[in-house]
């Protein structure tokens, strides 16, 4: 079968600028590496052949000029996510046929890294991440004689094996609409390997480490877009860790912070008047005492104004509340 | 650029980044050296598990029996006595390192069965064991702050008064050229399955520790003992790992007959990787295949099993193929997996070579023999690893910093810039390898003659002659495959040299060796591993070297 690849070109020698078919700069709007061209090639592949048959297919026979890692080619080794018509997929794991849009699939380093070569990106941000979470057992004491194992029940270990999958391969922290943002964000590879290690019974530091992770850039950080969980291609969904690390980090008394304020004045609005309370939102979370992060806030409010975005200056409550509360108080816990 | 280090290792799969933390556990300040991001490394690949005798009611003599039958009874017996004995205290140690491993009921390390075991002693994670391993182990170097040189390749080994001082790489972010100095060097490179097509190796498994080591002068043993897997799934050639019949699927043939009853009536299914892979490719050869293949049944053993135990390949069979294991047999293969022989060390993976160490599969020991049993590869990677790291940390202690090596760095520099600027003739590096990759399976596979074996030595020649006029397609320094791929190539062509010539000089069939001419084992002539020493760079020299026996005297070898 014939199909067409579109391959996002970029060398830092610009040696390509003769071969390179001109194509329009790369539209990203949180684009961090220079613009590129596209080059279209032509593979004959069988049906059920992957993005990365037709790479290597590419550089073997092709153009052996393109840049691309790969190593597996089974989806265990990492090294293949990449760009795929505008998402962050693996390659190996990315068949032909179903990202075939308009006649042909296009392929290109993704734009939230800072770009090496063609499909090769730099992922020092993705493992800087990583390491920034302290990815290590604390062993808890006293550790078990040299021929003792840790004895754990095995759901605790089967509990951790959805984050022990994570092959490292980045696609998660490449579509996050936090990182896009904000760079500082440890980003859902970095969380859910968080998890796995404040989730493990034979870790001595679990609550330093929900201290740690409840900070600025950690765990609060994340706006719960789902594209990791869509992403991953491995089944981690590294939101879904996130989000046990903040009960665990609420659990252990870690509330003083933005994060847990927000989610609070969230349900505290919905528990008083049944509908959420936009005008108090933002001063609940940041607090009512801190006043130089309040007037921060104020030019967004102020647009905010202007886009007519403005919420109800009186918060009303809706009919029959009373059942809203008792829902609360038949789930229990915090809000009650 | 000139970097020094007390020791440097090559590769950082588990056994490259075991020997690390050790040296640095033992004081050396050491760098690791790979070409790919540790993570990426082929140990990951490994599903099954990891062999120990742990229990009360198993022995580490049972274990080392086993692998000895297992090989063949060409495995050194007194590694193997050193791998047996010292697995348990490895394993632990990876369990207190916070490798998730499946517990028993009691909460204790839980097994399952593997092939070739007289007991059920394989500790896993799902059927992603060599990925919880390396994620584990990568995490603790960066605990422990063990400087790594991502994506460098290595061009060769820097050798100084009949010592190797060190290895001269190419940064692949720069394309800069670097000698980087040590008073020891691992290598940990891994294996060549790229050497063969199909095979279940990354392609990143191109056999540079082998090339290395033997042309700076280490010598290479039983070469060839080459194993084919006896479940790669169909077309791919992925790995199927073997605990899918541990944990009790079936092989069945055109005709849905268990034909392994025939084979092995003992172990079944369960049997070595050599017996069970023969039986195979008899079947099939037979007419009794399906396209070339045989089906792995796991459809009794449910959905709870599967999904739980198996992830891992039955998302594999439904992406690459479309099939749900659930629900269908699985077309499955013999496919080319791993290379028994290699640089030959001692048990604490000293080369011939002073300061030159080795471990892992690039490495023998020989504790694998004519054949390796499942799970006792990553066994290899992490006591070897650790012997391998301490070993080097004591020598680099008692042994002068390296000076020099500037001449080595130009001379490589010149030989680079000469493959650069090749002009084009028609070969490339990626047709060229398919060609000998093709050939050696067909050739020095699963069955081997005299005349095909001697084929592949002229078709070696003339692959040489055609690999010193092949272009490099790509002229940028900036990350430069085309330029990696030639070098890989040229390693490659050395491994096939010595798998071919160490394969004409074995006249028996043992392990992995089946010689139509000669089907039976001769331990009267043949209970000797072949060695391949390179003189000079240049000229190949054969010998041989008696097997080490402690205890367990060859025996008629059935399952």
């Amino acid at each position: 079968m014939q199909f067409t690849i579109e391959v996002g070109r970029y060398s830092p020698e610009g040696t390509y600028a003769e071969s390179a078919v001109p194509g329009k700069p790369f539209p990203a709007p949180w684009d961090r590496s220079p613009a590129r061209r596209y080059q279209t090639y032509t593979v004959d592949l069988p049906e059920h052949a992957v993005v990365l048959d037709a790479l290597i297919a590419i550089r073997e026979y092709q153009d052996q000029s393109l840049a691309v890692r790969c190593a597996c080619r089974s989806a265990i080794c990492g090294s293949c996510a990449m760009w795929i018509n505008g998402h962050a997929h693996l390659a190996c794991k990315s068949k032909l046929q179903e990202f075939t849009k308009d006649g042909k699939t296009r392929v290109e380093s993704p734009p939230s890294m800072p770009i090496i070569r063609d499909l090769v990106c730099d992922m020092r941000p993705f493992w800087d991440k990583h390491l920034a979470v302290r990815p290590w057992l604390q062993n808890k004491q006293p550790v078990p004689p040299p021929n003792q194992e840790y004895r754990v029940p095995n759901a605790s270990m089967e509990e951790l094996i959805q984050e022990v999958s994570c092959i490292s391969c980045g696609a998660c922290l490449m579509d996050c609409e936090s990182f896009a943002v904000n760079p500082d964000f440890l980003g859902p590879q970095a969380l859910a390997q968080a998890f796995r290690y404040a989730g493990d019974p034979r870790d001595a530091e679990t609550k330093e480490r929900l201290g740690e992770y409840s900070k600025s850039g950690g765990i609060w950080d994340c706006t719960h877009c789902y594209e990791c969980v869509t992403q991953c291609p491995k089944g981690v969904a590294p939101l879904e860790q996130i989000l046990k690390l903040r009960k665990m980090a609420v659990d252990a008394g870690f509330t003083n912070n933005a994060g847990t304020r927000h989610a609070d004045a969230f349900a505290e609005s919905v528990r008083d008047s049944g509908r959420l309370n936009e005008l108090t939102l933002m001063p609940k979370s940041i607090g009512f005492f801190n006043v130089v992060e309040q007037l921060k806030t104020l030019p967004s409010a102020f647009n905010l104004v202007r886009a007519g975005k403005l919420p109800p200056l009186i918060h009303k409550k809706i009919p029959g509340v009373s059942r809203i509360k008792a829902i609360f108080e038949r789930v229990g816990g915090r809000f009650k | 650029m000139t970097h020094d280090h007390d020791v440097l290792v090559l590769g950082a799969g588990l056994a490259g980044m075991r020997a690390a933390l050790e040296a640095a556990r033992n004081g050396a300040d050491v760098a690791i050296v790979t070409k790919v991001h540790p993570i990426r490394s082929h140990s990951s690949a490994a599903q099954g598990g990891i062999n120990a005798a742990i229990s009360e009611t198993d022995s580490w003599e049972s274990h080392a029996f086993d692998t000895v039958k297992g090989s063949d009874y060409l495995a050194d017996q007194d590694a193997v006595e050193v791998m047996c004995q010292e697995a348990p205290g490895d394993i632990i140690e990876f369990e207190h390192m916070g490798v998730i491993f499946y517990r028993a009921p009691d909460g204790r390390l839980g097994t399952r069965a593997f092939g070739g075991a007289s007991q059920a002693r394989t500790y896993f994670v799902g059927d992603i064991t060599g990925q919880a391993l390396l994620v584990t182990l990568y995490d603790q170097i960066l605990k422990a702050g063990v400087k790594v040189y991502e994506e460098w390749f290595a061009t060769s080994l820097y050798m100084e008064g009949g010592a190797c001082r060190g290895v001269v790489a190419l940064e692949m972010i720069t394309g800069e050229l670097h000698l980087l100095r040590s008073n020891a060097v691992v290598v940990a490179s891994g294996g060549l399955g790229r050497l063969y097509e199909p095979s279940t190796n990354a392609l990143i498994c191109t056999g540079d520790g082998y090339s290395l080591a033997y042309r700076a002068g280490a010598p290479l043993m039983d070469m060839e003992m080459v194993q084919y897997h006896p479940t790669t799934l169909a077309g791919s050639g992925f790995l199927m790992t073997e605990a899918a019949r541990g944990e009790g699927a079936y092989l069945l043939n055109s005709e849905g007959d268990r034909f392994m009853k025939r084979y092995a009536p003992n172990k079944m299914e369960l049997a070595a990787r050599d017996v069970t892979s023969r039986a195979e490719a008899t079947e099939i050869a037979e007419g009794r295949g399906i396209n070339g293949n045989v089906l792995l049944d796991l459809r009794h053993l449910g959905p709870e099993v599967i999904l739980k135990k198996l992830p891992q390949i039955h998302e594999m069979a439904l992406d690459y193929l479309g099939i749900d294991m659930i629900k269908e047999p699985v077309p499955v293969r013999p496919g080319m997996h791993y290379q028994m022989g290699g640089i030959r060390t001692d048990v604490h993976g000293a080369t011939a070579v002073p300061g030159l160490y080795a471990a892992g599969e690039v490495a023998c020991v020989s504790v694998h023999g004519g054949n390796r049993l499942g799970a006792n590869s990553l066994l290899d990677t992490i006591v070897f690893g650790r012997r391998s790291g301490k070993a080097s940390a004591a020598y680099a202690k008692a042994n002068p910093a390296p000076a020099g090596g500037e001449d080595l760095l130009r001379a490589e520099q010149a030989r680079l810039q000469e493959l650069l600027a090749r002009p084009y003739t028609g070969d490339t590096p990626a047709g060229l390898r398919l060609e000998l990759a093709t050939m050696m399976d067909k050739k020095v596979g699963l069955y081997r003659t005299d005349a095909g074996l001697h084929e592949a030595l002229d078709d070696l020649q003339g692959f040489r002659k055609r690999y010193e006029t092949t272009a490099v397609g790509d002229k940028g320094r900036v990350f430069n495959q085309a330029l990696t791929f030639a070098l890989e190539l040229g390693y490659l062509l050395d491994c096939g040299e010595t798998i071919v010539r160490s394969a004409i000089e074995r006249k028996e069939s043992r392990g992995a060796h089946t010689h139509v001419e000669h089907p039976e084992r001769n331990d009267v002539d043949w209970l000797k591993h072949t060695v391949l020493t390179c003189v000079d760079g240049e000229q190949v020299e054969i010998s041989f070297v008696p097997v080490t026996i402690t205890r367990w005297k060859p025996e008629v070898r059935t399952y």
